[in-house]
């Protein structure tokens, strides 16, 4: 058995192209370079090292580099067993194969071995808008959060993108990172910025609502809290990047403050982002309104990730509709929190 | 080498021991899957008490071989063999299926010391296997996996996808292991989905196959050091066995797949095992 090498604390060294790169060239850069310190990674894919981007891992470390050709079921498989060796792999495929075709195996031979094991789902949501519904993937937020053992992160932009593949490599137990096609907007402006698993990072204050995005939805709730702003309506931002395990304490610091939530996820608004939040403010019994843009429970259509993005509510203009309407609900009879709980 | 006549009566009596084990624990809990332990217990005893490296004294030592019994609902049978070994305490075998037991029909790697995969769910333990020994070589490890499936669970698709990738990556430091007992929860395998001509399908997927009595240990024995040659293909072992073997009244009947024994049947089980045992 080879020796581990000491586990680097942080980001030890700088992603000089990061703002040059998407999400996905950014974690197989990434992740490349963690090759180097942990020689215990091994890459996956099935038939889409190029699409996923993960395949930039081969150049450096061919012998650690496993195509598993289309048979994601297997790849869950086989990580598992490597996981049981010693190794640390990370098997990447479209979200709709890691999350939906192999749940059962990512469930059975991941997360009740609690092996260490990292999956990077990509073209998750409707990212993958020309490619249409069997590409798409609304619902893998809801089953990954049900897997006990299983840490759920969805990056907003490429920084967190690569933050969190850093992170997940560092913690041991199974990991899923959620990413989208790759042509999100950038959130953040460079790598200065503090990335914790289960942090939720506060991207604009505000104090008359909040918003709580994740992934790809929180440039557009960014953006509609600028224009909130010129309309004199205060608007907080949270860019939620960890669905599981969830950030109770800013969910209720938000409550307590704006007593309005709407939350923004690209996956269908049951049992993903919406509902992780609902679960915490209904536990709470403080009192508050919520309401969740996503997808009503539907199959998403084909279209340009943009113009999805505009029709399911999780754009700028869709997010300010939200704003504008949770405004008009009224509290004004019932200030006193103290009674609530 | 060919295994000596006082060896092959060990394992005989090893065998014998560990499916009185099998009947005393359904017994006791009320219910187990007790046609699929009796088939596989010889290759099982094979593979325990000869081939494997292993310390029951350090169940999580680094340089073990690996065992994934993917037919998990064998697991009495396992587990049996496992506390026989000192794995686990014997007396805890009579909290099998208990409320809050470690030991429920499939057996949990978490929980139960000695078992390296948790498996129940069909199709699931030869990717794993496969996983662990292409982690075993790729870090210069020298240990060995095995993995035991059972034959109903060759319709599964997930068995096909990890025997591609086996030949693919030329998987040779692992063994398989097909109990091929003819008969799954419905009835027969080959009336409720064929799944002939087995070893045929196993070599155009390139593997290296053979096809023994597995209830020979002679022929398990042989069949396991050829494997150990193989230096090309994975080795695929097609064990045809008997589901319920050594129980005159369970064997080749598709009812004891799961059952519960009362103290009169019981008492009748352990006596045909008694009453057939070779080297009575």
């Amino acid at each position: 058995m080879p020796k581990k090498p000491a586990t680097p604390k942080g980001l030890t060294w700088t992603i000089d192209d990061a703002d040059r790169m998407t999400s996905a060239e950014i974690y197989g850069e990434v992740l490349t370079k963690l090759g180097h310190e942990h020689k215990d990674l091994v890459a996956l894919t099935a038939d889409l090292a190029g699409s996923t981007k993960i395949g930039r891992f081969k150049k450096d470390h061919p012998d650690r580099f496993f195509n598993m050709g289309i048979a994601e079921i297997n790849m869950v498989a086989v990580a598992s067993g490597m996981a049981a060796a010693g190794l640390t792999p990370v098997l990447s495929t479209f979200a709709a194969f890691a999350a939906l075709r192999a749940a059962e195996f990512v469930r059975t031979d991941i997360c009740y071995q609690k092996r260490n094991v990292k999956i990077i789902a990509t073209h998750s949501g409707t990212s993958f808008g020309q490619a249409g519904t069997t590409h798409h993937c609304t619902e893998d937020f809801a089953v990954m959060r049900a897997m006990p053992h299983m840490i759920v992160i969805s990056p907003a932009d490429m920084y967190e993108t690569a933050k969190a593949t850093i992170a997940a490599v560092e913690t041991n137990g199974p990991v899923y990172i959620r990413i989208g096609r790759s042509f999100e907007p950038p959130v953040h402006k460079d790598m200065n910025f503090e990335f914790t698993i289960g942090k939720a990072i506060k991207l604009h204050e505000g104090t008359d609502v909040t918003v709580i995005a994740t992934g790809r939805c929180v440039a557009g709730a960014v953006e509609a809290a600028e224009i909130a702003k010129e309309q004199g309506i205060s608007v907080r931002v949270l860019d939620m990047h960890t669905i599981k395990p969830i950030d109770e304490a800013a969910i209720m610091e938000a409550v307590l403050d704006t007593r309005r939530i709407i939350t923004v996820e690209d996956h269908n608004v049951f049992s993903g982002l919406g509902s992780a939040v609902a679960d915490v403010i209904a536990a709470s019994g403080k009192g508050c309104v919520l309401r969740k843009n996503g997808l009503q429970d539907e199959f998403s259509m084909v279209g340009y990730p943009d113009d999805l993005l505009h029709v399911y509510k999780m754009d700028a203009d869709g997010i300010m509709e939200a704003i504008q309407a949770i405004l008009k609900m009224d509290f004004e009879k019932d200030e006193d929190w103290e009674d609530e709980v | 080498m060919p295994m000596k006549p006082a060896e092959k009566r060990k394992l005989e009596d090893i065998a014998l021991r560990i499916r009185e084990s099998i009947i005393d624990t359904t017994l006791a809990c009320g219910g187990s899957h007790l046609g699929g332990a009796l088939s596989q217990t010889d290759i099982l005893v094979a593979l325990y008490y000869k081939y494997l490296k292993i310390d029951p004294k350090k169940p999580d030592w680094a340089d073990r071989d690996r065992f994934i019994l993917s037919k998990g609902h064998g697991g009495v049978g396992h587990a049996a063999i496992l506390a026989d070994l000192g794995f686990v305490d014997p007396k805890e075998l009579k909290k099998f299926n208990k409320t809050g037991s470690p030991f429920g029909m499939h057996l949990d790697c978490l929980k139960v010391r000695g078992v390296d995969a948790s498996t129940g769910s069909l199709g699931h333990g030869l990717g794993i296997g496969i996983g662990m020994a292409i982690g075993a070589r790729l870090t210069g490890q020298k240990w060995r996996t095995y993995v035991v499936m059972g034959d109903g669970e060759q319709n599964a698709g997930p068995v096909w996808e990890a025997a591609q990738s086996a030949a693919h990556y030329k998987v040779t430091n692992m063994t398989s292991f097909i109990d091929r007992n003819k008969l799954c929860i419905d009835g027969e395998v080959e009336k409720i989905m064929g799944i002939e001509p087995l070893a045929d399908k196993y070599a155009a997927f390139g593997w290296r196959t053979v096809e023994i009595d597995g209830h020979d240990f002679e022929q398990i024995g042989e069949a396991i050091e050829q494997s150990f040659a193989e230096k090309d293909k994975p080795f695929m072992i097609i064990a045809n066995t008997c589901k319920g073997k050594g129980v005159d009244f369970m064997e080749d009947k598709a009812q004891w797949h799961y059952a519960g024994l009362d103290d009169e049947t019981a008492k009748k089980a352990l006596a045909s095992l008694r009453k057939g045992h070779k080297n009575a």
